[in-house]
């Protein structure tokens, strides 16, 4: 439930071309057909007394308290489950319902607590309320008889608490977990009076919930109730923002005590999320008041000397005098900076700026390269435009979704719900991974075919379902007639209809059986509407972008493009990575994806930023490790990213870090980077700054400051220093005038503006005169480029081979409860889920090795070698082998090797041969990983504070 | 820069234009690709390397699209020292 009240009409609202009207109370009211008497009451100024009714779930009709009267109909029917006809006539309130009423409440409240003054839902609970609402007076059953008030609490799980005695059992819970979630991890056990609430046969952290808040947001009583709110008490006042995890791009409503957050609720009115969540979102925040928060400016000469507090002007101008220092000793092109992807638009925007116009080079990139910058490639190659096709609505106009390479429930837990609501109404589903992940079988959903390939080999799937699509006369010719460049298409096409494209042809190299390539094939291409989602495991890969326009030529081929319930869907992962390519970010790219060499776009932003801009592409992230290993870049300025630990080949990155003379990170804890740094600049998390996110589907959404930044300064304003003392002025009082500045310069972004934000809640780029509003989906009159085109996708393996010395592949991801490099989730209670990486291998590859559960293994590769745990597990295929990187310890990336992507160097994280043994003691690395962390522990700790 | 690493990529780059059946437009792919997306050091020392060592390494239609489109591929940029 929320503190600031929010209208709960009772049931979800329908939407109908055919309009009904009824009057209630003597009002009369037009709604949409199918909609609820309930619901039409309230859109009428009438509030129906409901306990089991919240209009997030289906109605249920259980509590008896909605009943109203029907004209011309017998008995007191119940107003949630009733539809409107045209000509109703109903009334709400009579002597006998508020009797009716009353008798049911007398129910409730002779099996309830009578603690209201000390419980913690006091002031904002729906029985309390209905208690008023109903005029109950006396509970004539009295108290003696049997009851529930002796039942145990749950407190198992670390952010909420279960409480049997408030329970009403009005089953809301229940049916979130099921409507909402699709998780189905509740139940009501027994029956009548020995009705409970069940969450299997333990309690709530050993049984399947996972965590998302469901249950606890639809619970009208303090039954199951957030301990931060338990510990306190009620927020005084709320602001909407925007998660700052994954790429969903939840919205929330921060709920406040002062500057303190005590709650974070999703919020109903957001258009990505639909008021749902995940454990991360709606309960992992406390990382941004954690005490390992630095909060004050540190610098230090070499990155063995202990660090010294300073102010901001001595940090900002320290690190403003070595990169002038560096740059004049090694040359303009030896320094450069990396945007983050965590932080907003328009800090993103001012670290490529600073870059370009105060450094003078193109030496800026984002994390975007180890994750989508495939997708940037391929679908512009293809389509025209850098992003993907569809809002993540679309989905539920779906009749067949394929995923590939992508674990939505795990990294895009509330898509994955919306996913699963629609596989649930009968939608067919199609998962090509290496692993069975755990959406191929979820409660009521079950994956028609798993394309189970060996990692490496998505190239060959791909081209052998759009073989089977074109010899099979599946292609919807009329679509690429009208819509697609021919003559690539005909190239294209007799391309792909050679033999070696055929799944027959590709089943040896893709371990995938040709029978189930073919029905696959068949299964997307006669769907009235079919839709692709995709993650990491096609991006990371040596074909990363091959892989990105074989799924666009698919899409075009079967003419599912440009229309809600199809696309083409990459599924971003980090709350702001297609903002941080939008920004341009990328060392080829200004803002709006346009090339840095392109006169007319470069003169543009000269003549606003007052600089000459180079002609020339800049360095890649890996690019300057590189580098700095030959000695040519020696500084960098990194804001809010990891390097050291998300980016492969670990022992190279950190020699490259060690090579730079200058590091400065800017981030909120001294993270793996900022133990290579010389100059820390302590960030501000989403909580502490105003600005806009955008997430997967292109929704520029506002983030707003809650409490004053802890280390003085939000993260825009640092840059905005840093730029000033290299020379280079910028000057904005407030970030809606950096997005402003954006706007103006950026075509796709040209109506964007803070107030039409606030306005509208959130807007979809493009946003311009032809799209006011934003375009929700894309490419529906024609592609961005014009005509699409078909680009030949040649299977080329990978170099990256099994060899008797390295027999398994590994590939790596991530999980629910933990985020990316765990700086943030690790400083939560999301640990009790995940506190440590574990290595998932199949229990034959297990059996061969002499490996037992939970046996440390050490995981060798060409790269380097590490140690973890291992997990035995048949959801591995043999041959396969599966991490996470979530602690730093764990060193999985010293086994990623320096493949990548031909087009855009994205790693290739999913596919490196590797050999594993039972061993007894850490690796080498992680000994000398150990100490160094102990090291620089150790002269954090001694630092020299600032004098006040 | 480590010129094995670049030859490497750049022979990446070649592989995807290698199914282009117009031998010209896949020379141009090449080039281009390689002129918008590598920074001035890194095509530098590609073109040092064709300079010096005859291209060794490089795949045929990597070098012919070096080749033939050296200016293009040359950086504008004054070099860093």
């Amino acid at each position: 439930m929320y503190s600031v009240k929010i209208l709960d009409a009772g049931t979800p609202a329908r939407v109908s071309e055919q309009l009904v009207t009824l009057e209630i109370d003597g009002v009369e009211v037009t709604v949409p057909a199918g909609t609820s008497v309930m619901r039409a009451a309230t859109d009428a100024g009438v509030r129906v007394p409901k306990l089991c009714a919240t209009d997030m779930l289906e109605s249920f009709g259980s509590c008896r308290l909605c009943l109203v009267e029907i004209e011309g109909r017998k008995g007191y029917p119940a107003s949630c489950t009733t539809l409107v006809e045209p000509g109703m006539k109903v009334r709400t309130q009579t002597p006998k319902l508020a009797n009716l009423r009353r008798g049911v409440m007398e129910l409730y409240i002779s099996d309830h607590p009578l603690d209201c003054l000390t419980c913690p839902a006091n002031g904002n609970c729906e029985l309390q309320e209905m208690a008023g609402v109903v005029g109950l007076r006396e509970v004539r059953y009295g108290y003696e008889g049997a009851n529930h008030l002796k039942s145990e609490k749950d407190t198992s799980n670390p952010y909420f608490t279960f409480d049997p005695t408030k329970c009403i059992v009005c089953s809301r819970c229940v049916r979130a977990c099921e409507e909402v979630q699709g998780t189905f991890a509740l139940t009501v056990d027994s029956r009548g009076f020995a009705s409970v609430i069940a969450a299997g046969p333990t309690n709530f952290l050993a049984s399947e919930c996972v965590s998302c808040g469901a249950c606890v947001q639809a619970c009208p009583t303090s039954t199951l109730m957030e301990k931060s709110i338990i510990d306190n008490g009620q927020p005084d006042h709320s602001e909407v923002t925007t998660c700052a995890y994954c790429g969903v791009g939840c919205s929330f409503r921060a709920e406040m005590k002062g500057t303190e957050v005590v709650r974070m609720v999703p919020n109903k009115d957001g258009k990505a999320n639909h008021g749902h969540s995940c454990v991360k979102g709606r309960f992992a925040w406390g990382y941004a008041t954690h005490p390992d928060r630095i909060r004050v400016p540190m610098i230090r000469k070499k990155i063995t000397d202990p660090w010294r507090e300073v102010s901001w002007d001595e940090a900002i101008n320290y690190a403003a005098s070595e990169f002038k220092r560096l740059q004049k000793t090694y040359g303009r092109d030896s320094v450069g900076g990396i945007t983050s992807s965590r932080c907003t638009n328009e800090e993103t925007y001012l670290v490529q700026k600073l870059v370009r116009a105060a450094f003078g080079n193109n030496n800026v990139d984002t994390c975007a390269r180890v994750c989508h910058s495939p997708t940037g490639y391929g679908l512009k190659a293809t389509l025209g435009e850098s992003a993907g096709t569809q809002d993540f609505d679309s989905v539920l106009k779906a009749d067949v979704i394929m995923v590939i390479g992508a674990n939505p429930t795990d990294g895009h837990p509330v898509f994955a719900s919306q996913m699963k609501r629609r596989l649930r109404e009968g939608a067919k589903l199609i998962v090509v991974d290496p692993r069975r992940i755990d959406i191929v079988r979820q409660p009521h959903v079950q994956a028609a075919y798993h394309l189970k390939l060996l990692p490496g080999t998505n190239v060959a799937v791909i081209n052998a379902l759009a073989h089977v699509v074109v010899t099979e006369g599946l292609l919807k010719e009329d679509y690429i007639r009208e819509r697609c460049d021919l003559k690539e298409y005909e190239k294209w096409k007799a391309f792909i209809v050679q033999p070696h494209n055929s799944p027959e042809a590709m089943e040896a190299m893709t371990g995938v059986p040709a029978a189930e390539v073919r029905g696959a094939a068949r299964l997307y291409a006669s769907a009235p509407n079919a839709a692709i989602y995709y993650g990491l495991g096609v991006t990371e890969h040596s074909q990363g972008s091959t892989m990105v326009i074989g799924i666009a030529n698919l899409a075009m081929a079967t003419g599912n493009i440009g229309r809600e319930g199809v696309g083409v869907n990459p599924l971003r992962g980090q709350n702001n990575v297609q903002g941080s390519c939008d920004m341009g970010s990328f060392p080829h790219e200004l803002p709006g994806y346009r090339h840095v060499s392109d006169p007319a776009v470069r003169a543009q932003f000269e003549t606003a930023w007052g600089v000459q801009l180079q002609a020339e592409p800049g360095l890649r992230i890996p690019n300057m490790f590189d580098a700095s290993i030959d000695g040519s870049f020696k500084g960098l300025y990194v804001q809010g990213e990891d390097v050291a630990q998300s980016d492969p080949d670990t022992q190279h990155v950190t020699a490259a870090l060690e090579g730079l003379e200058c590091l400065v990170v800017q981030d909120i804890f001294l993270n793996e980077t900022a133990k290579f740094a010389h100059v820390f600049l302590p960030g501000s998390s989403f909580l502490e700054k105003d600005g806009t996110f955008t997430n997967a589907e292109r929704r520029v959404s506002r983030v707003r400051k809650v409490m004053p930044p802890l280390a003085g300064l939000a993260d825009w304003e640092a840059t905005v220093a840093l730029s000033n003392a290299l020379g280079y002025p910028m000057h904005y009082d407030h970030p809606s005038q950096i997005m402003d500045e954006i706007a103006q310069l950026t075509p796709t972004f040209h109506g964007v503006s803070f107030e039409k934000i606030d306005r509208l809640g959130s807007i979809q780029w493009p946003c311009n005169v032809k799209a006011p509003e934003g375009t929700p989906v894309m490419h529906v009159d024609e592609f961005v480029r014009g005509k699409g085109r078909f680009v030949i996708t040649e299977y080329v393996p990978t170099e990256e081979r099994t060899t008797r010395e390295y027999p398994l592949i590994l590939t790596t991801g991530r999980i629910l409860s933990q985020y990316n490099v765990g700086a943030q989730t690790r400083r939560t209670a999301n640990v009790v889920w995940h506190d440590e990486d574990r290595f998932e291998i199949h229990p034959h590859d297990a059996e061969q090795r002499g490996i037992k559960e939970g046996d440390w293994v050490g995981i060798k590769s060409r790269a380097g070698e590490t140690v973890m745990r291992a997990m035995l597990t048949e959801r591995m295929q043999p041959g396969v082998v599966y991490t996470t990187f979530h602690h730093p310890f764990s060193g999985a990336n010293v086994v990623t090797t320096d493949n990548s992507d031909w087009a855009t160097n994205c790693p290739e994280y999913k596919v490196t041969a590797v050999q594993v043994s039972r061993v007894a003691q850490p690796s080498e690395w992680q000994r000398k990983f150990t100490a160094f962390t102990h090291l620089q522990d150790k002269l954090l700790s001694e630092r020299e504070r600032e004098k006040a | 820069m480590d010129v094995h690493r670049l030859i490497k990529m750049a022979n990446e780059i070649g592989a995807f234009f290698e199914a282009e059946p117009d031998r010209a437009i896949a020379i141009e792919g090449v080039s281009d690709h390689i002129r918008r997306f590598w920074e001035p050091r890194m095509r530098r020392e590609l073109l040092r390397w064709v300079d010096e060592h005859d291209g060794q390494g490089l795949t045929e239609l990597v070098l012919a699209a070096i080749q033939g489109n050296r200016e293009k591929l040359t950086p504008q940029t004054i070099a860093s020292p």
